[in-house]
């Protein structure tokens, strides 16, 4: 049987502003933030307060609710600020930086003769455990649950998304690392889907079932990729790892340091120059956007993640836990004399009503934050099934999330969805709704009611 | 731009007020709005649905100015002024601006009054319920003069248009709530309320009326008269028109139904531009074509005689019905309405092979008002749903054999 993955349905953006396959060092960042809202469903208990001083990988605060999912300060450094917002809700912790790091040691790991609970215990308690995340509910994964599989989609097909195959080069001792690992937490398989024509450091990996994946946009969503090989079932439970993060994680076993480092891709068509850079997690991005990237004060949007699912963030913002793509595009906040009926050539559209993207199907285009059109109801059919390679309906799903009928959610496949399964269907919606708003809120009930 | 800067200065200064949505209206006719993403995707597509719904006026663009010209030629050819424009698509006799202007003085006040009457309500209930206006009626508004009778009085036309869009679509919540497609609502309101001037001999070409009238109250003119092909099978007599007459659009019947060639190129242009379903045009079509090519087979086993009243219509070759009546118009512009029709895609089939099907059997069976389109339309918008049901419990039952299959 052959596990590769042809995906028919879905839409390639070609977006200007790819980067470069050169990476540099950012500029060390002085300030480093951790966002609790990086963390879906996580409510933050703190332990250290303003002043306290954290080596990097020391725990900065904990999951109130799962008080063994430790979160790691990614440097070291001195707790500067602690900003709230309503109802004293935590939004950021901002720690100053060392001019000198250290590390706090974990010990080196021996996976060989590890079983699940001493993996299990050793990354909850070294701040590693956040990478792991879980479906149903697209939050970070219960420790207490066995996955029935784990899936890593080393093949990224969003817009302008960085190249994993460029990006994880050269770390094949820490991946296998990771993936020996993980491999003890689940009974089942540990998934993991390249690039049909890649030339990934994961596909000579030992312990995994290989996927090469073809097709446009979504297939290199590991949401996609879990509805071909393995779907959720009602009571399953399966885990999912971003690539870049197994680097961390098989740094920390093989080293025993927590080491936030990642490659981030600065791009989008606003970008002079782009290019990836070095960096850590939760740095300010002006210590990449500016340099060769935008000038100040340009009417840009800035946005940690790619630009169909990522969260804008200001230009004094910082790299969310995440990302591994910093997407500039310019803002359009402008008028269009009649946008609505014009015929159109620079934007991308799946239609043909007078929009001209499907004469060139190689151009690539500059597109700006404008929604082309106002909020409405739901009514043309069809159009998001163009887009959507899951064997779920798409349009009857968001409908059950708003109408909040939980058995209806439930039967129509929510175990399987995260919100970035949407994003296409968001990007084509003629009624320019919210999908991923609407599956996330979708998400959380279910969370509270059925858990 | 002085323009754009002034409207955006007024919208920004009149946030709190109200009426605000007629002027947004306006405003985002003119401009695409300056609305930008949130959180979500950063980027959207460039269509709108606005840019979707003019896609489909536009589609039927072609067969409102061939309204035009068939309303003169059937005019003028009915009081004996011209001859039959026998064979051509571009017949001279046909194409004079004589027919035209007859055509257009009569059509265009049914599409003002269409538009205002139905885009005046809902720019009310968007003030009313402090929403935008929303697009839906830019279509409805260019169907509606395009399914009447050219002699349709016009306030007939407002008080349909009146409860169409009130009872048909903006109780249930507006554009994309409704049940029912609104424009037929409109049309089986006029059917039911004031059959007189839906059915008949008389309505059908611009004057005919007036001239019975005339007559009745003595004056000595000859009477005109023009029957649709379907009224006139409905009633045993032969057709009375070449094929190629039904097909061009040479014939009478509602204003924008009768050209069955440019309703075609419309339906392809829909497809095309991915807006229409192609799901349903086709399915739709294939349903018609097996209930004709039944009833075809009755008159052949003699299970029927000339004698029969059904007989007319019955023993039409299969693939006419294709051509007579609004069997096409409504097919392409009418059963397509996406929120009316079938959501899923296995849906649509079932959907439009049953809308074929059912107009056809209306067709026959009811001679005193032989459109079967019409009904069988409306009557699968409220089956849509059921189908669309049945379809996902498809994929529902699919997902619970999966577990089950699982845990056994």
């Amino acid at each position: 049987m052959s596990n590769d993955i042809r995906i028919k349905k879905g839409l390639d953006i070609k977006l200007k502003g790819e980067a470069e396959k050169t990476s540099e060092k950012a500029i060390l960042s002085n300030f480093y933030t951790l966002r609790p809202e990086d963390f879906h469903g996580v409510t933050p208990k703190l332990i250290s307060k303003v002043g306290t001083k954290v080596k990097a990988g020391e725990t900065v605060f904990f999951d109130k609710s799962n008080e063994t999912i430790k979160f790691a300060s990614p440097v070291s450094g001195e707790i500067l600020e602690i900003s709230r917002g309503e109802k004293r809700k935590i939004l950021a912790i901002k720690i100053q930086a060392d001019k000198e790091q250290a590390y706090q040691d974990n010990g080196t790991f021996d996976v060989d003769t590890a079983n699940s609970e001493t993996v299990k215990s050793h990354l909850l308690a070294s701040g590693c455990w956040p990478f792991i995340k879980q479906r149903p509910y697209d939050v970070i994964a219960n420790p207490d649950k066995m996955p029935k599989a784990i899936f890593i989609s080393g093949y990224a097909s969003a817009p302008l998304a960085a190249d994993l195959d460029f990006t994880l080069q050269g770390k094949e001792p820490e991946l296998q690392a990771a993936i020996k690992a993980l491999g003890k937490l689940t009974e089942g398989k540990v998934h993991v889907s390249v690039g049909k024509n890649g030339n990934s450091p994961l596909i000579g990996l030992a312990g995994i079932t290989l996927h090469k994946v073809s097709g446009p946009h979504p297939s290199g969503n590991v949401g996609t990729q879990i509805n071909k090989i393995d779907p959720v079932n009602k009571g399953e439970v399966v885990w999912t790892v971003n690539p870049q993060d197994l680097v961390i994680i098989g740094e920390l076993l093989l080293t025993g340091k927590f080491n936030a480092e990642r490659i981030v891709a600065l791009v989008g068509s606003s970008v002079q120059k782009p290019r990836y850079f070095v960096t850590k997690i939760g740095s300010e991005v002006a210590t990449m956007v500016y340099d060769k990237g935008i000038s100040r004060d340009t009417n840009d949007r800035i946005i940690s993640g790619n630009v169909l699912t990522g969260k804008q963030i200001k230009p004094d913002g910082y790299l969310d836990y995440y990302s591994n793509v910093i997407s500039i595009i310019p803002e359009g906040n402008d008028y269009e004399f009649f946008g609505w009926t014009k015929p159109v050539f620079n934007k991308v559209s799946i239609s043909r009503a007078l929009t001209f993207s499907w004469l060139a199907p190689k151009k690539t285009y500059d597109l700006n934050t404008n929604t082309n059109g106002e909020h409405r109801a739901f009514v043309t059919t069809g159009t998001y099934e163009e887009v959507f390679p899951l064997d779920i309906f798409p349009m009857q799903v968001l409908k059950a999330c708003l109408y909040k009928d939980l058995d209806e959610m439930e039967a129509l496949g929510m175990y399987e969805v995260a919100p970035e399964d949407f994003a296409l269907t968001e990007f084509v919606c003629v009624s320019k709704q919210p999908h991923q708003k609407i599956i996330r809120e979708g998400l959380d009930l279910m969370l509270k009611e059925i858990g | 731009m002085g323009l754009k800067d002034s409207l955006h200065n007024f919208k920004e200064k009149n946030k709190d007020k109200k009426w605000l949505p007629a002027f947004s209206a306006i405003h985002t006719f003119l401009y695409l709005p300056n609305e930008t993403t949130h959180n979500g995707t950063h980027i959207k597509a460039a269509d709108d649905l606005k840019r979707t719904m003019n896609t489909v006026i536009m589609a039927m663009v072609p067969c409102l100015i061939f309204g035009m010209f068939n309303a003169g030629y059937q005019h003028n050819l009915e009081i004996g002024d011209i001859q039959a424009a026998a064979g051509s698509f571009f017949s001279s006799e046909f194409w004079t601006m004589d027919n035209f202007l007859i055509g257009f003085w009569k059509i265009l006040p049914l599409v003002i009054v269409s538009y205002a009457v139905g885009l005046g309500i809902e720019f009310i209930f968007a003030i009313i319920k402090g929403h935008e206006v929303e697009e839906g009626y830019l279509v409805t508004g260019m169907l509606v003069p395009l399914i009447v009778p050219v002699d349709i009085p016009l306030w007939m036309l407002a008080v349909a248009i009146v409860f169409g869009v009130v009872i048909g679509k903006e109780v249930f919540g507006g554009t994309g709530m409704n049940i029912l497609n609104p424009a037929l609502t409109i049309r089986a309101f006029l059917f039911f309320a004031y059959p007189t001037w839906m059915s008949g001999d008389k309505v059908w070409v611009e004057g005919a009326v007036e001239r019975a009238n005339n007559i009745a109250a003595g004056a000595n003119l000859d009477a005109i008269s023009g029957e649709t092909i379907l009224g006139s099978l409905a009633q045993g007599k032969a057709a009375g028109y070449e094929v190629m007459d039904m097909f061009l659009g040479f014939i009478p019947g509602s204003v924008g139904e009768t050209s069955t060639l440019l309703i075609v190129l419309g339906g392809l242009f829909l497809i095309f531009a991915k807006i229409g379903s192609w799901r349903i045009m086709l399915s739709s079509a294939l349903g018609a074509i097996v209930m004709g090519l039944i009833f075809n087979q009755v008159v052949d086993s003699g299970w029927i005689t000339e004698s029969s009243k059904f007989y007319g219509l019955m023993s039409t070759t299969w693939w006419h019905h294709l051509l007579i009546g609004g069997f096409a118009f409504g097919t392409v512009f009418m059963a397509t309405d996406p929120v009316t029709a079938s959501q899923t895609n296995k849906g649509k089939w079932i959907y439009g092979f049953l809308i074929g099907f059912i107009s056809i059997l209306i067709r026959v069976f009811n001679p005193a008002y032989p459109e079967g389109v019409m009904l069988a339309i409306l009557l699968m918008n409220v089956f849509a749903p059921t189908i669309d049901h049945y379809v996902v419990q498809g994929n529902i039952k699919q997902r619970m054999k999966r577990l089950k299959a699982k845990t056994a």
